[in-house]
Order: structure tokens, then sequence, then C-alpha cells
């Protein structure tokens, strides 16, 4: 799927980074504020974005780059509308966060970092969302699901059909 | 000095060192792959694992990173101890999990320091089995090769390519197991230094691009101490060659030089040696505009003869040897000898010797130059006229982090704390060009002025600094010069930088002013002083006609009225010296122009006899830097087919006319003894290296590495029968294996391997660490001819200038350098050929307004009589002063133009950008 994204940044976006830029010593430390801003309202960083939030903050775009590709936070191909993020970190996987995933592939047709045919739901595995506790635990788009099991992701993802693999 | 202990072993170290220096200064074998000794630790590998002990008690002790930890007195340290033992070699199998099994056909195999660190851990069995990471290649340009598998993260190329010289587009993309060096996108890599890559990466990814496509591993190159000639720093070069041919170009250590690194220019432009439009016969015209082929003897016997008369002149160059030059002197007689330069440069030439002559500041070295904490420039793009040095300034600039990291007891090692304690606080530099510079990003403050107005605010800060009024400056300038004074002042170690490459001795004089009025505030250590000359033998040519200068002009009135019959033209297109009616002039009005040359040029067609020279991989000559400095070049390998050095045939040429000036000449170096005993100026050059007496410990310094194979075999489809190796006559050095790398003098290095160091790491083993100073053991190379002189009392007193105005409708020709494209010869390097742009001339916006003119556009440049000079393409620049229109110095389609006369411009009607692409050299069509 190929969205095209204009590579200019609009005026919201520009008017939120610079509210960041204000408060800090150089433009160049907003830059992880910056790629939020543009992913919050893009859904992912595409190259032309890298460019043009280097341009704003005054840093090249190998600089910018460098931060944008080391958290893994920032998606720098397209990603679904809603992104999971499935915890495989130590507490998870006790509790069978595999078994999940596979559940996960059956019912959405997709695998680790894939992104269903209809662009709704991206699957990312993260090590740790912090909720150890409640394992195993995932999240789509911005709500954490806790104690999940098999029934929770049938009814999470009930609205859709299961997809032929 | 503290003392302490390694391995039950007490050592005497520097203090401020790091265990790690102190190890390798010791002589001491410890892998490590981060630390470099130009930028420092960060302890990124955790390679250079020790033991650490609290006390003598202490039976356990814990790792620390040697790189990390600074010396102190009793410290006790064990590097063969079991545990740093078992580490390191962890270290190392943990970077081969990755690292792919390619030795054979990766580039770096055989001076690789990840292989070297490999052995010396004893790591042999790769228990890993599984997959290891794959990563995209990038294009990175004509220079480099990419080959990303291969790294081992260890952050050397980010460190080296940003933070020391200022690249922005090379950074560490993503983290842990799939971090990536690279671009953000493909392309040319953009700084001027990018080379240094290739040496500075202890593994394959960054690789010589030149030398991948026509590869021979370190051991099978053959390799001489030399010099690049393709500008006037001097840097130390480590030619390679094989089945004669130059396959590349690595550094050579010398800590007054060029230390660790070199620029692109140096590095890929040497390449021409090799070029197809090499002069390998002597000919001679004839009638019917012809060359005929001769043998070394005809065309001798011809010279000879040709030259056997009163009228007679002799034209050097700049970019041949000291010796070649005044063989040329001796043979025409001082009185009809030109240097060579235009007529425009050569004046300035001399200018920039008196000053620094006359000068009672200290001459920089790089050394100095790095050492300044505040800096005015007055002309030069010297990241373009003498790359070498911008890359210094960028370190000069960092004096104020580590002023600042003094006051904290901070290590100068300690490099990310430095820099995150810094951030962007630098020591003051200050720009004044004609437009922007490549080093604008590091400076307090820029200037685009004409280049009279530079010198006029060269004036008002000289003036400021001796606390004079400076009449006739406005207000605007006397605040900036205020600014520039005070940081000066204020400043330990103040650099004045200046150079003839505008082409207006008016900011020289300037710049002498400035150093000056500093002096004279009795500074101590001096204040420093440096200037850029264009070539690498500038300012050896204008210590050789100090006594007597002829310029090219005078030539052509003598050629116009007749009383020139031969003319000798050594190692120079004249067609770049001059405008091209004044040269045709010259060459038509005599009957014999002798060219000794080495690659086709214009005036090398224009000659009746043609002889061809050796280059500097093929000859020995002395060559003075900008500082002053006699350096010698030595042969790599034999010259090919009938090429010889320039100063072999013009003593065969002296001896054949029976002259007495060399009946006691019989080898090189009598000709450097003559030439340095009638020269005062030049007396130094002798000392610039050892004579080709000199033993290493009773035997010759071998040119080629002991495990150099295949003699017989890279022959065979010849003979199957190995020749003799060919007897050196003229050098310390063998054209063989046979002989001792080890001790010698700095000047006569080829090439450094030590045992277990088969990489350019091996350097620390010819080095030795003198008061915090890497210098080679054997002394640095060179002899300085320009020694600061207490002169406060008869140094000439200069006058600013007016302000520049612009006559009307006319613009002020001013020369912009460009690092690939102004230089001669490095152009007719494919890969540097590949690098030019078009040529071009730059002006600002709303003089190109005026004009009527857009990016894109032609413009014709007219001299006042209405004759069009040259036609080029308009580049919109507004750094670009008003008035003054910016050009492309040194290209092909530049050549008519003179630096600093005022022309006509006009837009070129029915222009097509593709007539431009012609300003590239004919270095293109040997790709
Ligand atoms: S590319 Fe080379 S220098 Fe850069 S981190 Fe990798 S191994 Fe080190
Ligand atoms: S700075 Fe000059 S001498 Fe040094 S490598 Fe570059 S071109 Fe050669
Ligand atoms: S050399 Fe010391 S950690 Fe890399």
């Amino acid at each position: 799927m190929n969205v095209s994204i204009p590579t200019l940044l609009s005026d919201t976006e520009i008017t939120e980074i610079d509210a960041e830029v204000a408060h800090l010593p150089t433009p160049a430390a907003a830059a992880i504020d910056a790629l939020k801003i543009v992913q919050e309202h893009r859904g992912w960083v595409s190259d032309g974005s890298i460019k043009a939030i280097a341009k704003h903050l005054n840093m090249s775009a190998a600089e910018l780059d460098g931060i944008a590709t080391f958290y893994s936070m920032i998606f720098r191909k397209p990603v679904g509308n809603k992104v999971i993020l499935l915890c495989d970190s130590i507490s998870c996987w006790i509790k069978d966060c595999d078994g999940l995933q596979k559940k996960i592939t059956q019912q959405l047709g997709i695998k680790a970092g894939e992104t269903t045919a209809d662009n709704e739901y991206t699957l990312i595995p993260v090590t740790c969302l912090g909720a150890c506790d409640k394992a195993p635990v995932l999240m789509v788009g911005d709500d954490l699901h806790e104690n999940i099991d098999e029934k929770y992701l049938q009814a999470l993802f009930s609205n859709r059909p299961v997809e032929d693999e | 000095m503290p003392i302490i202990q390694i391995d039950g072993q007490e050592h005497e170290v520097d203090t401020g060192q790091n265990i790690l220096q102190a190890c390798l200064s010791l002589g001491l074998d410890l892998p490590y792959f981060c630390w470099h000794p130009s930028m420092g630790s960060v302890g990124a590998c955790r390679q250079c694992a020790v033991v650490q002990y609290q006390h003598a008690e202490d039976e356990h002790g814990r790792i620390v990173m040697a790189c990390m930890t600074p010396v102190t007195e009793g410290a006790l340290f064990s590097l063969t101890g079991d545990k740093a033992q078992r580490f390191r070699e962890g270290i190392v199998e943990a970077l081969m999990l990755n690292h792919p099994h390619d030795c054979p056909v990766c580039a770096e195999g055989g001076e690789c320091h990840l292989q070297d660190m490999t052995v010396m851990v004893g790591h042999r069995d790769r228990k890993y089995r599984g997959k290891k990471n794959t990563h995209h290649n990038q294009y990175l340009g004509p220079l480099i090769h990419h080959e990303m598998n291969r790294c081992i993260t260890c952050y050397r190329c980010t460190r080296y390519y940003n933070d020391y010289a200022g690249g922005t587009d090379l950074a560490a993309m993503a983290a842990h197991d799939h971090i990536y060096f690279g671009r953000h996108e493909e392309g040319v890599l953009e700084s001027e230094f990018a080379g240094n890559l290739v040496e500075v990466c202890p593994t394959g990814v960054f690789t010589d691009k030149p030398l991948v496509h026509e590869y021979t591993r370190k051991w099978d190159l053959q390799s001489a101490p030399s010099i690049c000639t393709s500008c006037a720093v001097g840097c130390n070069t480590s030619p390679g060659e094989r089945y004669g041919k130059l396959k590349r170009i690595h550094n050579r250590f010398n800590a007054d030089v060029n230390g660790y690194f070199l620029c692109d220019r140096g590095r890929f432009g040497a390449n021409f040696v090799n070029s197809v439009n090499n002069l390998n016969y002597p000919g001679s015209r004839t009638e019917d505009g012809r060359f005929n082929a001769l043998d070394q003897q005809q065309a001798l016997l011809k010279m000879a003869e040709a030259c056997d008369t009163n009228n007679i002149a002799g034209i050097g160059s700049p970019r041949a040897s000291v010796e070649a030059n005044y063989l040329l002197r001796t043979l025409v007689g001082a009185d009809n000898f030109a240097p060579g330069f235009s007529d425009v440069e050569q004046p300035l030439v001399e200018l920039a010797l008196t000053i620094q002559q006359s000068s009672s500041a200290m001459i920089a070295d790089i050394k100095n130059i790095e050492s300044a904490d505040a800096i005015l420039i007055l002309g030069e793009d010297v990241t373009n006229t003498a790359p070498r040095i911008a890359l210094a300034l960028r370190q000069s600039v960092r004096n104020k982090a580590y002023e600042l990291a003094a006051d904290l007891g901070l290590e100068s090692w300690q490099d990310s704390a430095i820099r995150t304690l810094a951030q962007n606080q630098r020591s003051p530099l200050f720009i004044a060009t004609v437009g922007d510079s490549r080093l604008d990003d590091v400076a307090e403050e820029r200037f685009n002025l004409a280049p009279d107005d530079i010198a006029r605010l060269g004036f008002a800060v000289a003036a400021n600094i001796a606390g004079e009024a400076n009449l006739g400056s406005d207000d605007e300038l006397q605040q900036k010069a205020k600014n520039i004074a005070k940081a000066l002042k204020n400043a330990k170690r103040p650099l004045i930088i200046s150079g003839t490459s505008c082409g207006n001795s008016a900011l020289m004089e300037s710049a002498a002013q400035v150093t000056q009025a500093l002096c004279n505030a009795d500074k101590q250590p001096l204040p420093l002083l440096s200037m850029i000359v264009a070539e690498a033998n500038s300012l050896g040519q204008a210590m050789l006609i100090s006594d007597n200068a002829v310029s090219l002009s005078d030539l052509t009135a003598r050629a116009c009225a007749g009383a020139l019959e031969t003319l000798v033209v050594l190692e120079n297109d004249l067609y770049r010296r001059g405008k091209e009616k004044d040269i045709n002039e010259l060459l038509e009005n005599i009957t014999n122009v002798i060219v000794i040359d080495g690659l086709d040029n214009r005036t090398l067609s224009a000659s009746s006899l043609a002889l061809p020279a050796a280059n500097f991989a093929e000859s020995e000559g002395t060559l003075v830097s900008m500082e002053g400095r006699a350096q010698r070049h030595y042969p790599v390998y034999l010259p090919n087919a009938q090429r010889r050095a320039s100063w072999h045939w013009l003593l065969a040429c002296l001896k054949q006319m029976g002259r007495d000036e060399v009946t006691e000449i019989e080898c090189f170096d009598d000709i450097t003894q003559a030439c340095a005993t009638q020269n005062s100026s030049l007396s130094g050059i002798t000392t610039a290296a050892p004579n080709h007496q000199f033993r290493n410990i009773g035997v010759k310094i071998p040119r080629q590495t002991h495990r150099y194979s295949g003699r017989t075999a890279m022959r065979a489809d010849i003979s199957v029968h190995e020749p003799k190796q060919p007897v050196d006559k003229e050098t310390p050095l063998a054209f063989s294996m046979e002989g001792l790398n080890r001790s010698q003098p700095g000047s006569l290095l080829p090439f450094v391997w030590a045992p277990g160091w088969n990489s350019n790491q091996s350097l620390h083993k010819f080095q030795s660490e003198v008061g915090g100073q890497l210098k080679l053991k054997g002394g640095t190379a060179g002899t300085r001819l320009l020694q600061a002189t207490d002169n406060s009392n008869n140094i000439a007193l200069f006058e600013s200038p007016a302000a520049f105005k612009a006559l009307k409708g006319q613009w002020q020709m001013v020369p912009r350098h460009k690092i690939y494209g102004s230089d001669e010869l490095s152009v007719h390097s494919p890969a540097i050929a590949k690098l030019v742009r078009p040529a071009f001339v730059e002006i600002n916006a709303s003089d190109a307004k005026k004009l009527g003119v857009n990016d894109g556009d032609g413009v014709d440049l007219n001299d006042n009589k209405g004759d069009k000079l040259t036609t080029l393409e308009v580049s919109i620049n507004d750094s670009i002063a008003t008035g003054c229109v910016g050009y492309s110095v040194g290209f092909i389609a530049t050549e008519n133009l003179l630096a600093g006369e005022s022309l006509v411009l006009s837009k070129a009607e029915n222009w097509s950008p593709s007539e431009s692409q012609q300003a590239v050299s004919s270095g293109v069509s040997d790709v």
C-alpha cells in the first residue's frame, strides 16, 4: 500500500514543533518531539518527512535519521491505522505470548511487522510495556489490554472476519 | 612522571595519558578498536580490557577499559592476566557473530585491524552457527566503497566523519544488532576528507573504491616515502604501486604536516600518473606539424643543439622539484629564467615569502595551527585552497572545549565527555572571504567582502590592536575590527591566515600587519602566521628566484622583439598562466620550444621538441611547502617507457653541452647540494632527507614488504625468468624486499608494518611519545627553511587600500577555488573528475538582477575592449560580495580570466549548459 504523503510540514505540525523548540536551548533538541508530532499526524515518518523536519530544526537529515531509527516507536515505514504492540518480554513469555502471537496471525492474517490488507492493523512485538504484573499484555493503538487470553483476543478482534492464510 | 605497574613490571609513563596509550608507547601489544590517537577515547568497543588491582593484596582485581583509565601514580594493572585475556577474546568472538567470513574477497584483507586483533586475542574457532545479519550497501560516490556487513560497531567512522571532520551526512542508524553506519540515503559523501574513512575504519566497511576496482593486497604493493603534489600543504604520503601502476595513496604520518589524515584531492587525485594521456616517448615536430617519436639520445642531442645559443630562456614550474628548476635556471641563466607563475601570481608568491621571512611571528605548522585559540582568516577558502589546513582548523576551534575540560580536570582524550561539556562553544574563528566558505559552520563570524575591503578590515584590526585610530574606515568596519582585535588580543595563541588565492596583495599585507601588531604586544608563545600559496613548490620557486625575478610577460616581450630563439618549458602548461593570446604570442615567436612534461597539455602540443617527464611517483625531488618545509619524495617505481625525471633530462643536456656548472654533479644529491650552496634561502634543502649514501644499520630500506609475492609470476607472460631487481643508485631505498624498514629517519619510511600489526595501526610501533606529542622515532620528516626572526624594527609597514567600488558597468573577477577542479593534475584522476562540477560564475541575486540573469543562464565575459573571453554558467550565490563575480579558477573554461581584473558581463544568447561541460579537463576521457 502506497499512501502518498506530502513532504512539507503542515502548518499545524510546524506550530506544534515550534512550541517544543521554544523551551529548548537549540532547535535540534526538539528532534524526538518533532518526530512524534509528525508521526501523530501521519502515522509514520517518511524519508521526505525526515528531510523536512531536519531542515526545520537546522540539523542534517542523517543526524535526524540516526535518532529516528534508534527508537523503535518511531515508524520509518507505513503502519496500519492501529499498531498492535505485543509484549514478548520475560513475564509475557512465561504466560505464552508466543501462543497469542500465533492466534493474532490466525485471526488477522498478519505476521510480525506486517499490516492487514485493509490497512487497519500492524503487528509489532515489543520488549516490555511496563505492565508485567498483568502479563500477558498488548496494546492496540493507545489502549493497553491486560491478562489477555484466547477468548479476550477473539472478542478484541471479533468485528473482523477471520482471514484466510 | 607517574610510575605504574603492568604485570609486575614498573614503567614510567607520561602524565595525562590513558593506560592504552601508555601500553602502546611502551611497545606492549594491547588490542583496541575504537580509540584513535587523534580522536581520543569513548570506550565503545570494550576491546582494550585490562585488569586493575586496588592494591598489592588485591588478588582479583577488576576489568577496566584501558583507554578510559588515566595513568595514576602507583596504579597496578595486568594485561596478560587470565581474566583480561578471556574478556578480550570474548569481545572478538561476539564481534565475529555477525562478521562475514569474507576476508579473501575483502579489500581490507592483509591490512585489517580486525584480523590482527582477532589473531592477537587468540580467538580461533567460531562456535556460532546461526544466521548472520546482512545489510544493504550504499552508493557513497566515486571514492568510497561501502560494505556494511563487515561493521563491528566501533563508531570510529561517525566520530571521525562528523565530530572530527565536521561532516553531516554520515550517521549511526538504528540500534543494537541492526545498527547501520551510512547516509540518510545513497549519494556522494559530502566531506572533502571522506577518504580517511578508509584508514580510520578498522574493518573493510569503508574501502578505497578505485583500489577495489584494480585491486592489489598491501603486501604486494611497492611503496616509497612521497609528498602530495596537489597543493602547497605538502602532506606526506605513501603511494603503493604494482604492475607499473599507482594503486593507491595512504597517509604517511608527519606530526607537523598532516598527522594521520589527508584530503580527498590528495588521496584520490594522484591517479593522474596512470593517465592514458601520459607522454611516454620524446618526440619532435616535423614540417607537417606531426610528432615523430625519438629515442632518448637523439632527443638529447636535439635539445643540446637547440640550447646552444645566447638567445635562450626557460620557464620553470611551481609544481616541479627544486632540483629541476635549479638545473633549468643553470641552463638558461638567472636573467633568462621565469619561475612559471602568472604575472598576477608571481609578485604575490614573492610577497608571501618576504612576509614570512621578515615576520617576527611563528610560521605555523599544523601542530601550531591546532593549538591556536583565536583565528582570523583573510581571503582564503581554506578547504578549497589548502584542504588539510581546514581540517586542522576544525580542531583549533575546539580549544575552547579543552579549556573548559581542563577547568574540570578532564583529560584531553575524554572525547565524548568534552564534547558534551562544550556543546557548541568554540574558540573564535573569524572568516573574511569574498563568498561563503566551507568552514563557515564553525566560524564565530564571517564577512563576505570584496578583496580590497577584506584588506581594509585587516588593517583596521591591526590598527585596533596597536591602539591607533584607523582613519578612513567607516564605523561599521571599525566595530567589526574591534571585536576581532579583542578576541585576538585575549587569545593565548592567535593565528592569522591569508594567502595568494584572491589575487590581491593588500589583504596579504593586512595579514602581515595584524600579525606584527600582535607580535609587538609581546605575546608568548609567539603569535602564528600562515600564508597559503597554490602549488607544491610555489614557495620553493619564490626562494629560487629571490635574487632575480623575470616574469612571463618579460619573456613574451623579448620573444616579440625577436630576441629569443629557444625556450625550455619545464612541467608547466602555460595556458593556465596567462591569457591565450599572450601565450600564443610567446610561443609563436620562438623557433625552438622545448617542453619537458609528463601529461599531455596544450603547451606540450605547441612544442617543437617534447621530452617525457617522470611524475612524482617515478622520480625524486625536493618540494618546499607553504610553511617553508623542504621535503623529499622518492620514486615508488622506475619511470615507465622513456620517461625520465626532469632533472635527469636537464642534467644530461648540460653534460652533453659540456657545461662547467655540472662537471661536479654526478647524481641527484649533487644537484641538491649545488642548489643549496648557491642559494642561501634554500641552503637547508640538503637536510630534508638523508642522502643516497645513507644506510639503515648497514642496509638499504626496502620498498617492498617481505611478503611481496609473484615477482616471477607477474611477468610470466613475457618470460619465466625473474629479472634482477633494478638497482637504485640515487636513494637509500631499494626496489626489493631485502633491507630494514625499522628505526630509520622519518623521511625514509615507505610503509608501516610490524609483526602482528599488518594494518596501518602498526604506525605506533614507529612512534615515540615525546612531551605528549606523538612523533616518529626517526624524527619528523623535512626541514623548515623559515624561522621566526626578531625583525620587529625593520618590518615594512603597509597601507590600507581604498574602499572597493566596482567600476561602472563592470565586475571584479574573484577566483573561487574548488578542491575538485582547480588543480591542474588531480582532475586527470578519473575518480576526482567525476566530482568536478561544470565551470561557473557566482554572483549575488541583486547583481544577477541587474544583469538580467538567473541560475543556469550563461553569461559572456568580455574585456573592456569588447572582446569575449569566455562564456560561463551562472550560479546565484547570495554570499558573494556586491560588485564581485566569483569564477571557478583553474578550469579550462576559465583559463582566460585573470584574478582581480574588471570585466563587462552580459547575458549569453542561445546558451546551453552542455557547453560548460567542457569545463572539465580532458581527464574524464581516460575513465
Ligand atoms: S563502519 Fe567501520 S568504523 Fe564505522 S563502526 Fe563499523 S567498523 Fe567501526
Ligand atoms: S591538503 Fe594538499 S597536500 Fe595535503 S593531501 Fe590535500 S591536496 Fe595533498
Ligand atoms: S579501545 Fe578501549 S573500549 Fe575501544
